[in-house]
């Protein structure tokens, strides 16, 4: 019998083992994406690949990262969050307004906002809504503020915004620093807290949770306040960059989120989701959206188009890799 | 009073309810004036929701995930493909329709392929193919000023007794799509995959084909949209299916169909699509700026799926 | 006659509805220090729902709780963990994207702060060693990687585990279904130490040797009704089954299988993916081959390569006949959930339900009101959802989903896990007989008995065919022999 035993406990390490090693490379696979459209550029413009070239290209990587990062929160909990361009667009028309005019007002408003996110979590979860369709219904209320709030396109950042974001540190860009500091932060925070463990249990298996004592009520406040926070974070950062806003800035960023999150290894449903994954997928994002289709000379028609080819080889790489691994 | 009952029990019923309340409000608001005239307008603009709605519900019964994101793309592609091959020509309708269907079904077909081969979420996948096919309608439809032939131009707008035609049509359509759902192998399929993919292949059903079949469909009836809009608004247009991604998935939802897939309902989306046009000339009709407009329409989406509730879904 | 205050827990006239079913109709039933009670009763009988009142998942309608004498108004999750009260589900309650080490902090509130992680690990780790010796699980190992056995081994691991709440009293709601023999006798020896030390445990099991051989006092509920308290002693198998309202006793299914005529023509032939010798699996219309071995060994992975072989060649399978598969694991695998139970049946038929283009309501109702009479599917109305029937209720409805089908091999799926004596009695009779119609099985089951039913076994080890008996040669330890191999 101990001889079976030991006999079956071999086999079924090295079946782990298989699986481990197959969600090693998955884990990889958002790196070794990023890594792919870096060496592109630095093949069709070597110029690039340099102190000036990266604080250019990756202009835009830091909103786009945080906006991920919320949308991250939100498929943590096997929900999904389609208002989240328009968000970060009001944020950023509330930046450029209230808070460089009447910042405590401003600050208000922000918090305020984080606030509503916190309450479309217990609204989700009390009602047992789709949120698809809640957010949905938000991303009209958060244009029209937007609209309310800015008309027209214009106002200003705040100058200590634009200050931090013009921030020039030595040897390494801005953008790589903060993008590696919202990783490491997220990641702490999500996976390494005990806290965190229960948010994203929250998304694996909620009744067993539940039957553990915990509230599934404040797991999903907390991931949509969550949320709420890096959308705010992502529509100010956006603002201190492009220094004025538009109530339609951010509407892209629901769709570039989503994909950001799945690029870095996350999945719709499940608890599985990966900080640095969706930090790695936002800036892969950020580098295929312009400066590489800019270097390839892709006329501007087919922008739209070479991104999401992009978007289609990246995810076919995945499945190429994980189906050899098997 | 029991068959009250029994149609308030029917989760489609409040979307109708609250298309008549929202009617109500805005004859009480212009003392009963125009009534009918909006009832007429409502039916012609909702006609084109319920299409694309149609198909995004047979896609989005699929189960979590699956929605059909390339719709606006769709459409867009289609009024041009449409527009294009009738030329302004009478004699070219019918074969400008099939260009306008056979373009949208190769996009659902292309969408599925990227889902089966790539095995990419539906999200991500009909998400990609979205920017692809928006790029070929923006290098092919470029400067493209052709007006549609004036006999589709027409039919678009024909009314008898003050009801257009295509609703009539749609209507007929629609009493199909839901027979094909409950009655037909293939939708029953469809709603055995929404609940269980796994248990519906060891049901023997072909999860692969029945999965094409939608997909394609969705794309099909997004190109047959995309030419009729086209007819309707007298031109294609890059734009001019932009609305209809965020409205097919609320008048799917708003009917009473599932998120979490499984289970669907085709008179509702008739319902959610007639509700939302007629709550945004109520809005027109009191005369709000565009920003309160938005905000409204927002909170009573929301509103309305909280007050409808409780339905278990995934996400 | 003890006095009241040593019992942990005591539940006295515990009642409970569910819409127009009673599950419990006046419960009494408590639980003293150091005992193990065995708690058996047919699916529906109503030992999950007294289980999920004692767990605090469930408040009675009406009745009294006392925990160790003091009356509880408000019991709930948090207070039965407070008193030492814990529960191991029947259904699977891991988080599969955590790891073993993060799922054992979900339930310990106070493993938080710095280090948390390590402690976790060690406390779950520890345990594991304690109760499977040789268990081979390592606390990183994501838990949705793991075997069916070993998350349940996780499982019953956690709940014994313990941080700053007491451990008085652990349900284990057929703790043995994923385990093979090996680590459910580890575990059944480990409820022995932990009784015997003071602690109480309330075994519930379909396997009645199990309850027999291990608890101190055997409780047997009937419809949401005690009808039988006493020593385990007092009890016998056939007094068990007499209690529990089963069918008549068991007779041996051998006598009829013996005489069957030869084969007729080749159903499948099927040689498994690992295999590297030239076994394979042969059968023939009428025959009913049994897939046996230790749970997990490839058994289930050839089921489905037959059943996608039929609709799709593939290299080393050979299938001659439609194919239909009854799922074992119900939830995942067979149920639609919102559907009524004549629709779960006919999904299967939908094309020979048709007239014209269109599925007959009328044929479908009455595929559906055929197979409640023949299989005996306890419902007042087969357009009830599925979910309105007991388990055992809803594997028939998937037996009649599979019979009802035009299929003429039907793959079974260790079908019977989890379900009460009764209805597996009948579901044999049945199985017989539609063999001696002509239909072929493929029967793989975790459970020895049921393989007198079969003609021929095939026992699987690693993936691969590793011995053939016919049913004249079949002894338990042939089959535990072949299935450890040559080391054993």
């Amino acid at each position: 019998m101990t001889a079976a035993s030991v006999e079956s406990g071999l086999r079924g390490a090295a079946e782990r083992d298989k699986l481990a090693r197959a969600r090693m490379l998955r884990g990889l696979l958002p790196a070794l994406s990023l890594v792919l459209v870096l060496l592109a550029i630095a093949w069709l413009n070597p110029r690039a690949i340099s102190y000036f070239g990266f604080s250019l290209m990756l202009n835009l990587a830091i909103p786009i990262a945080l906006a991920t990062i919320a949308q991250m929160f939100v498929i943590a909990g096997n929900e999904l969050d389609l208002s989240i361009g328009t968000f970060v667009g009001f944020v950023g028309c509330v930046t450029a307004t209230w808070l460089k005019d009447a910042p405590l007002i401003g600050v208000l408003i922000l918090l305020g906002s984080i606030g509503v996110y916190a309450l479309l979590g217990a609204l989700i979860h009390l009602r047992n809504l789709p949120s698809i369709v809640v957010t949905l219904g938000m991303s009209f209320v958060w244009q029209g503020l937007a609209i309310l709030v800015l008309p027209k396109p214009g106002g200003k950042a705040p100058d200590w915004l634009l200050s931090l974001m013009a921030f020039k540190p030595p040897l390494i860009p801005f953008p790589i620093i903060a993008a590696l500091l919202i990783a490491a932060v997220v990641h702490f925070g999500l996976m390494r807290t005990s806290y965190g463990v229960i948010l994203r249990g929250s998304g694996g298996n909620a009744a067993a949770l539940e039957r553990a004592g915990w509230s599934l009520l404040r797991t999903k406040i907390v991931l949509f306040a969550l949320a709420g926070l890096f959308g705010v974070l992502s529509g100010m950062a956006l603002i201190g960059i492009t220094t004025s806003a538009d109530a339609n800035i951010g509407n892209g960023y629901t769709l570039l989120a989503i994909a950001g999150v799945i690029l870095g290894g996350g999945e719709f449903v499940g608890g599985r989701v990966s900080p640095i994954g969706a930090v790695l997928g936002a800036l892969t994002l950020a580098l295929a959206a312009s400066p590489l289709l800019t270097f390839m000379h892709i006329p501007p028609d087919w922008q739209v188009a070479a991104n999401g080819a992009i978007l289609i080889i990246v995810l076919a790489a995945r499945v190429l890799i994980s189906r050899r691994e098997r | 009073m029991a068959s009250l009952r029994l149609l308030l029990a029917k989760p489609w019923i409040w979307s109708f309810i609250g298309a008549l309340l929202v009617w109500l409000a805005t004859i009480a608001f212009t003392g009963g004036y125009g009534g009918g005239g909006m009832i007429t307008a409502a039916l012609s603009l909702a006609v084109f929701t319920v299409i694309v709605g149609v198909g995004q519900m047979f896609v989005i019964t699929l189960g979590p995930g699956n929605v059909d994101l390339s719709l606006p793309a769709n459409i867009g592609l289609a009024s041009a493909v449409a527009m294009k091959v009738m030329d302004g020509n009478d004699a070219m309708i019918a074969v400008g329709l099939l260009a306008a269907l056979a373009c949208g079904m190769a996009i659902g077909a292309a969408n599925y392929l990227l889902i089966w081969a790539l095995r990419i979420p539906p999200i991500i996948a009909t998400l990609s193919a979205s920017f692809i096919i928006q790029s070929i309608d923006i290098s092919y439809g470029r400067g493209l000023q052709i007006k549609p032939p004036p006999g589709f131009a027409d039919f678009t707008n024909w009314q008898i007794l003050g009801i257009p035609v295509l609703a009539i049509l749609t209507v007929v359509f629609t009493i199909g799509a839901a027979i094909a759902l409950q009655r037909m192998i293939y939708g029953r399929s469809v709603l055995a995959i929404g609940q269980n993919i796994r248990a519906a292949w060891l049901a023997g059903v072909n999860v692969g084909r029945i999965r094409f079949l939608t997909y394609t469909l969705s794309g099909a009836l997004g190109g047959l949209d995309g030419a009729l809009l086209a007819g309707y608004f007298r031109g294609a247009n890059v734009d001019i299916g932009n609305e209809y991604l965020l409205a097919s998935i609320a008048v799917v939802v708003i009917g009473g169909t599932s998120v979490a897939g499984g289970k669907a309902n085709v008179p509702g989306v008739w319902g959610a699509a007639l509700f939302l046009v007629l709550l945004l000339t109520m809005l027109n009709t009191f005369g709000v700026s565009a920003g309160v407009r938005l905000l409204l329409t927002g909170l009573i989406i929301v509103g309305v799926i909280t007050a409808a509730g409780g339905q278990k879904a995934l996400r | 006659m003890l006095k009241a205050n040593t019992d942990i827990i005591r539940l006295d006239g515990a009642e409970k509805r569910f819409g127009a079913v009673r599950a419990l109709s006046g419960v009494d039933f408590h639980v003293r220090a150091g005992e193990c009670v065995g708690l058996v009763g047919h699916n529906g009988a109503g030992k999950s729902t007294l289980m999920h009142m004692v767990a605090g998942t469930l408040m009675p309608d009406s009745g009294r709780i006392a925990v160790r004498g003091g009356i509880e108004d408000h019991y709930s999750v948090p207070r039965a963990l407070e008193l030492g009260i814990r529960c191991v589900f029947q259904e699977l309650s891991l988080c599969p994207n955590l790891s073993v080490a993060e799922n054992t902090r979900i339930n310990h509130a106070s493993l938080s702060g710095f280090g948390w992680r390590r402690q976790a690990a060690d406390l779950i780790t520890a345990k594991l060693d304690e109760i499977f010796p040789g268990h081979s699980i390592s606390a990183a190992d994501i838990a949705g990687d793991l075997s069916i056995g070993r998350r349940q081994m996780v499982e019953v691991a956690r709940a014994f585990t313990v941080t700053q709440d007491p451990l008085d009293l652990v349900i284990l709601d057929e703790p043995t279904s994923s385990l093979d023999a090996h680590t459910a006798g580890q575990l059944l020896a480990f409820v022995r130490r932990f009784v015997a030390s003071g602690k109480s445990c309330i075994l519930i099991s379909h396997l009645l040797g199990e309850v027999l051989g291990n608890a101190d006092r055997i409780v047997v509920m009937r419809d949401g009704k005690v009808v039988a308290s006493d020593a385990a002693k007092a009890f016998d198998r056939d007094r068990l089954v007499t209690a529990m309202g089963g069918a008549e006793a068991r007779q041996k299914a051998a006598a009829e299988t013996a005489s069957r005529p030869s084969a007729g023509p080749l159903r499948v032939r099927a040689r498994p993916a690992r295999q590297e010798d030239g076994k394979e699996l042969v059968a023939h219309a009428g025959e009913i081959i049994g897939l046996a071995g230790l749970a997990g060994h490839g058994q289930t992975d050839l089921l489905l390569a037959i059943f996608a072989a039929a609709s799709r060649a593939r290299a080393g399978i050979e299938v001659t006949a439609p194919v239909a598969l009854v799922a074992g694991d119900r939830q995942s695998d067979g149920i639609f959930p919102q559907w009524s139970i004549a629709e779960n049946i006919g999904i299967r038929s939908l094309a020979r339900l048709r007239s014209g283009l269109l599925i007959s309501p009328r044929r479908e109702a009455e595929l559906a009101s055929f197979w409640r009479e023949k299989i005996g599917i306890r419902t007042p109305d087969m357009n009830n959802n599925i979910l309105s029937l007991s388990g055992g209720n809803q594997q028939k409805a998937l037996f009649a989903r599979a019979l009802g089908s035009d299929a003429g091999i039907v793959l079974m799926d260790d079908p019977m896990r989890g379900v009460d004596i009764g209805t597996k009695l009948e579901v044999y009779d049945l199985v017989r007989e539609e063999a001696r119609n002509g239909r072929t099985f493929l029967w793989y089951t975790t459970e020895t008995e049921e393989l007198d039913n079969c003609d021929h076994i095939y026992v699987f080890k690693n993936g691969r065919i590793v011995a053939n008996l016919r049913r004249d040669e079949l002894t338990e330890e042939k089959i535990i022999q072949s299935s450890f191999g040559d080391a054993a």
